[in-house]
C-alpha cells in the first residue's frame, strides 16, 4: 500500500500548503505569527526556508506534521499531504502520518533525545510501534542507516544514551530517527545552528547524503542562507511571518529581488580597512589556567594594540572565553602575567585597584543573564557610572542619557526593565554598561552570537564606529570567521587552550594556511550553492594523496 | 572514598555518611532540647510542696545530677545498641515504646500501600488530562484536603461514618489479641483520614512532576514521532520524574510514621504519637528522647532512600560517558 502511494505522491506535490495563517496568544489578545502563506513541496524536492527568529519559520515546520505549539491556533489555509487535508484530521488521525511518513529533526538534538533512555529505542520507537516493522528489521535498519550517516561503531552505537555521545553524532543520531520509517517528508528545524562550524560540516554533509539516497522531500529551515544554498533546491525567504521572496536557490543567490533578501548578506558586507599595529596596551604572557585537573590555558601569549580590535577564535572549548575571563581578573591564572601598559594587573579583580578595573571591561554573549532582570537601565547603567566616576544626581541622569546615546538608544530607554528591551537593545545595554566605565580594552567575548544577522551587523557596525570615536580597543572572541573577516586587525587562532596561529588578519586568513585555521576557514559556509561539493573534493583529494 | 571508584557507589555512600552525621546532630539536638524544657519530672512527681533535698534525692537516684556531656555520651551510646535505658516510672523504654511503634508502622504501611499507587496514578491521569475536567476535579479536591487540618478531616469522617451511619468504630482501640481483620474494621477511619492528607499531597507533586518533564523538548520530539499521549507520558515523562516524586513520597512515609500524633490521639489509637503525648505530659525524658530519636531516622532514612533513588535513576550517573 505504502508502494502505491508513493508513485502517485511522486507526481502529484508531497505537501501543499496554501494561505497557512497562524495565530499566537500574546498578552494583548491573539497575533497572528504567520501570514498567509503558501508552497508545494514535490518529491525528492528540498525546499529552504530562511528568515530571521521569530519569522514563523518553526511554526511553519511543525504546521506541516499537524502540530501546533501550546497557545497557537490555525485560523485559516490548508495543508495537504498525501490527498487529505491535515487540518480536517483528528489528532489520532495525524498522529499516525507522524514519524511514520512525515518526520521531523530539531534545532537542538541534546535537549531532544529523552535522557532517561538509549539511542536505539528511541530511534526505532516509531518504526517498531506504528511503522510496522519488527524490533530486529528496525534495529537492523537502524545500524544501516548509522553506518551510512558515519556514526562510530555503528554495530553499539544504538547502546547508548544521549548523554554518551557528542553533539554531531546525536543530530546525526536524529537525522536516523527520522528516516527509519523511509517517511516522503522530512522537516529539518535548523538542526546544524547549535553546532561548532567544523561538525556543521559533518552533519550537513549527512543530511545531504541521506536526503538524496532516500530521495524524501525535505524541508529545511535555517537563518543561514549559506547553509540553505547547499541543500534545496528552491529557498523560500520569510519576514514576520510572510513570504517575502521564493526562487530557485540559483537565481535568490545571483538575482535577489526583493531588498530583505539582500540584508541575509548584511554581515559579508561589513569590511572594515586592517589597520596597522599600534603600541601594545595589554600584554599577557605565558599564561595557564586549569579547571580542577583539567588544563584549559597552557602558556598562552597575547597583546591587543592601542585602538585595536583583536579577534580570538576558536571553536567552544579551545578556552577562547577562559582567557577573557583570566584577563578581566575573573579567574585565577595558574602562572603568567596580564601586563596592562607595562604594569602588571593583580591575578584577581579584588587585587586590582579601581583604576585599573576600570580599563578593563567585559561584555558577554547573552545580555539576557548578564543584566540583572530586576534593574531598570537606570540602575544598569548608573552604578559604573557611580562606581568609577562618582558622579551622583543630574550629572549622573546626563551621563546615562549620554551612554544611551552613544549606543544609539533614545534617552526615554532610561526606565525600561531589560524584559521591555528587545534581544538586540538589551546587548546595546551591555555594551552601554561597559563603555560607562571608560575603559580602554573591552573583552567583547561571543557578543553577537544569539542575536539575528541584521541586528548583528548593526552592533557590530555601532562597535566599531565607538572604536574610531573613542579610541577603545576590543579583543573580540568569537566562533564566527565571518566576523573576523570583517572587522578584525588582528587574529589569534586557538585550538585546545594553545595559541595555533596568530598574525594581521591579512596574513592569518589568506594562503599559506596554517592547518587548523585552514579547517576552520574551509568550514564556513560560503554563499553559493556548490561550497559543500568543492569541500568534499578537496578533503578526498587530500586524503588521496596521504 | 579514594577507595571506591565507582562514581554511584561513592555518592551513595556519601549520602550514608551525611545521613549518619544528621543523626548524630539532630541527637545532640533532641537531648539539649529536652534537658532544657521547663519543670522537671521530680517536681512534676513530687508536687510543688516536695523540700529541695527530696527533689535532689530523686534526681540523684534517677542520674540527673550527673554532667550533661556525661549523660549524652551514656545515652547515645546504649542508644546505639538497642537500649534507651528506663522510663522515669521504671519501666524500660523499650517495652513501652516497642508495641506502639509497631501499630504505627502497621498504620502507616497499610495507608502507603493504598496511597503511593493510588496517588502516583492519579498524578498521571491528572498530567493526561492536564487542565481539563478529570484535572481541575481532582485539583479542586486534593486542594481542600491539603488546605483542612486532619483533625477536622478526622471529625468529619467520626461524625459520619461512625456517629451517624454507623459504619465504622469511631475509636480505634485495638490489642495483639484481635484478629487482623477486626483490626483492619477498627483502623478504617484514622486510614482514611491519613489517605486524604497524603494522597492529596503525593498527587499533587506527581502531577507537577510530570508536568514540569513534558515542558522539555523531547517530550515534543515524542509527539512530534507520533507516540499517543499516555505513551509520552509512561515512557517518556515518568521515567525522568521518579527522582522528584521519589522525594515526595519519601515526605509523606516519614510524616506516616512521625506526625500521626493527632491523628492518633483523636481516634484514641494506641501508637507511637499517643506515648509521646504522654511522656511529655509526664516530663518522662527518656521516652521523649527515644520517640523523637525514632521519628528523626525515619525522616532521615527515607529522605536517604529517596536520594538514592533519584541517584539510581539518573542515566548520567548510571552509565557514565
Amino acid at each position: 500500500m505504502k508502494h502505491e502511494n508513493t508513485s502517485t505522491l511522486s507526481r502529484a506535490a508531497a505537501i501543499a500548503v496554501s494561505d497557512l495563517r497562524i495565530e499566537a496568544r500574546t498578552s494583548s489578545g491573539w497575533t497572528e505569527i504567520v501570514k498567509g502563506v503558501s508552497f508545494t513541496l514535490r518529491r525528492g524536492e528540498v525546499l529552504g526556508i530562511v528568515g530571521e527568529s521569530g519569522a514563523g519559520k518553526s511554526t511553519i515546520g511543525l504546521a506541516a506534521l499537524g502540530h501546533f505549539r501550546p497557545g497557537c491556533r490555525v485560523t485559516g489555509g490548508k495543508i495537504v499531504f498525501d490527498g487529505t487535508d491535515m487540518l480536517s484530521l483528528a489528532d489520532h488521525q495525524r498522529r499516525k502520518l507522524r514519524g511514520t511518513r512525515i518526520a521531523y529533526v530539531a534545532q537542538s538534538a541534546a535537549a531532544s533525545f529523552n535522557p532517561a533512555k538509549r539511542l536505539m529505542d528511541q530511534v526505532v520507537e516509531a518504526a517498531v510501534e506504528r511503522g510496522g516493522q519488527l524490533r530486529e528489521e528496525a534495529e537492523a535498519n537502524a545500524v544501516a542507516m548509522f553506518r551510512s550517516l558515519q556514526l562510530p561503531e555503528p554495530e553499539t552505537f544504538g547502546r547508548r544514551y544521549p548523554h554518551q555521545v557528542s553533539g554531531g553524532q546525536l543530530q546525526r543520531a536524529m537525522t536516523a530517527m527520522a528516516m527509519i520509517c523511509r517517511p516522503d517528508l522530512i522537516v529539518f528545524d535548523e538542526p546544524t545552528t547549535a553546532l561548532d562550524v567544523t561538525t556543521q560540516v559533518e552533519v550537513l554533509i549527512s543530511i545531504r547524503k541521506a536526503i538524496a539516497e532516500y530521495g524524501v522531500a525535505a524541508l529545511y529551515i535555517s537563518h543561514d542562507l549559506a547553509i540553505v544554498a547547499q541543500l534545496a533546491h528552491r529557498v523560500m525567504v520569510l519576514r514576520y511571518g510572510e513570504v517575502v521572496e521564493e526562487a530557485p536557490i540559483a537565481e535568490i543567490l545571483s538575482a535577489p529581488k526583493h531588498p530583505y533578501t539582500k540584508t541575509l548578506w548584511a554581515l559579508r558586507s561589513i569590511e572594515e580597512p586592517e589597520r596597522p599595529p599600534s603600541g601594545d596596551l595589554l600584554q599577557v604572557r605565558n599564561i595557564s589556567a586549569s579547571y580542577g585537573t583539567f588544563k584549559v590555558l597552557e602558556s598562552v601569549d597575547l597583546s591587543v594594540g592601542k585602538g585595536q580590535t583583536v579577534a580570538l577564535v576558536g571553536e567552544s572549548g579551545s578556552g577562547k572565553s577562559t582567557l577573557g575571563r583570566v584577563i578581566a581578573g575573573l579567574m585565577k591564572p595558574d602562572g603568567g602575567a596580564v601586563m596592562f601598559e607595562q604594569s602588571r594587573l593583580g591575578p584577581v579583580v579584588s587585587s586590582r585597584t579601581k583604576d585599573q578595573l576600570r580599563r578593563v571591561q567585559i561584555i558577554y554573549q547573552s545580555a539576557d543573564t548578564s543584566l540583572n532582570p530586576r534593574h531598570a537601565v537606570r540602575k544598569i547603567i548608573g552604578r559604573p557610572v557611580s562606581f568609577f566616576h562618582g558622579l551622583s544626581g543630574k550629572k549622573r541622569e546626563a551621563r546615562i542619557v549620554e551612554l544611551l546615546r552613544m549606543v544609539e538608544l533614545d534617552g526615554s530607554y532610561i526606565d525600561r526593565m531589560p524584559s521591555q528591551l528587545s534581544g538586540g537593545q538589551r546587548q546595546r545595554v551591555a555594551i552601554a554598561r561597559a563603555l560607562a566605565a571608560d575603559p580602554e580594552l573591552i573583552i567583547c567575548d561571543e557578543v553577537t552570537s544569539a542575536l539575528d544577522q541584521i541586528v548583528q551587523a548593526d552592533i557590530l557596525k555601532m562597535l566599531l564606529d565607538l572604536q574610531n570615536r573613542l579610541g577603545v580597543s576590543y579583543l573580540f572572541i568569537t566562533h564566527d570567521l565571518e566576523i573576523v573577516r570583517a572587522i578584525a586587525d588582528q587574529v589569534v587562532v586557538m585550538n585546545k587552550g594553545r595559541i595555533v596561529e596568530h598574525g594581521k588578519r591579512g596574513e592569518v586568513l589568506s594562503p599559506p594556511y596554517e592547518d587548523y585555521t585552514r579547517l576552520l576557514l574551509d568550514s564556513v559556509p560560503e554563499m553559493s550553492s556548490d561550497w559543500l561539493d568543492r569541500l568534499i573534493s578537496t578533503r578526498a583529494a587530500i586524503a588521496a594523496k596521504q | 572514598m579514594g577507595l571506591v571508584s565507582n562514581p554511584i557507589a561513592k555518592m551513595i555512600l556519601q549520602r550514608i555518611g551525611l545521613g549518619l552525621l544528621s543523626l548524630v546532630i539532630v541527637s545532640l539536638v533532641i537531648f539539649l532540647a529536652v534537658n532544657l524544657l521547663p519543670g522537671s519530672f521530680a517536681s512534676a512527681v513530687l508536687g510543688r510542696s516536695a523540700t529541695p533535698d527530696a527533689v535532689a534525692a530523686f534526681q540523684h537516684q534517677l542520674g540527673l545530677d550527673r554532667p550533661m556531656v556525661d549523660r549524652y555520651f551514656t545515652w547515645l551510646s546504649s542508644a546505639l545498641q538497642g537500649d534507651f535505658g528506663n522510663s522515669f516510672s521504671k519501666r524500660p523504654v523499650g517495652t513501652i515504646i516497642g508495641p506502639r511503634l509497631l501499630s504505627t508502622l502497621r498504620l502507616a504501611g497499610i495507608t502507603a500501600a493504598i496511597a503511593v499507587p493510588l496517588a502516583i496514578l492519579l498524578g498521571i491521569v491528572c498530567a493526561r488530562y492536564r487542565n481539563r475536567l478529570p484535572d481541575r476535579f481532582l485539583s479542586a479536591v486534593t486542594l481542600a484536603a491539603i488546605s483542612v487540618p486532619e483533625f477536622f478531616i478526622a471529625y468529619v469522617l467520626m461524625l459520619f461514618l461512625a456517629t451517624r451511619l454507623h459504619i465504622f468504630p469511631s475509636l480505634s482501640s485495638i490489642r495483639s489479641s484481635m484478629h487482623f481483620d477486626e483490626q483492619l474494621y477498627r483502623m478504617a477511619l484514622p486510614i482514611m483520614t491519613l489517605l486524604f492528607v497524603v494522597l492529596a499531597h503525593m498527587m499533587r507533586n506527581t502531577r507537577a512532576a510530570i508536568l514540569n518533564v513534558m515542558s522539555r523538548p523531547f517530550i515534543e520530539m515524542a509527539q512530534l514521532k507520533g507516540e499517543p499521549e499516555m505513551r509520552v507520558i509512561m515512557r517518556h515523562a515518568l521515567p525522568n520524574a521518579i527522582g522528584s516524586i521519589a522525594s515526595v513520597v519519601a515526605i509523606n512515609l516519614a510524616y506516616l510514621i512521625a506526625g500521626v500524633v493527632v491523628v492518633e490521639v483523636v481516634f484514641v489509637y494506641p501508637g507511637i504519637g499517643q506515648t509521646m503525648v504522654d511522656a511529655v505530659r509526664n516530663r518522662d525524658v527518656p521516652v521523649i528522647q527515644a520517640c523523637a530519636l525514632i521519628f528523626s531516622t525515619a525522616y532521615i532514612l527515607l529522605n536517604l532512600l529517596a536520594d538514592i533513588i533519584s541517584i539510581v535513576s539518573n542515566p548520567r550517573l548510571l552509565h557514565p560517558r
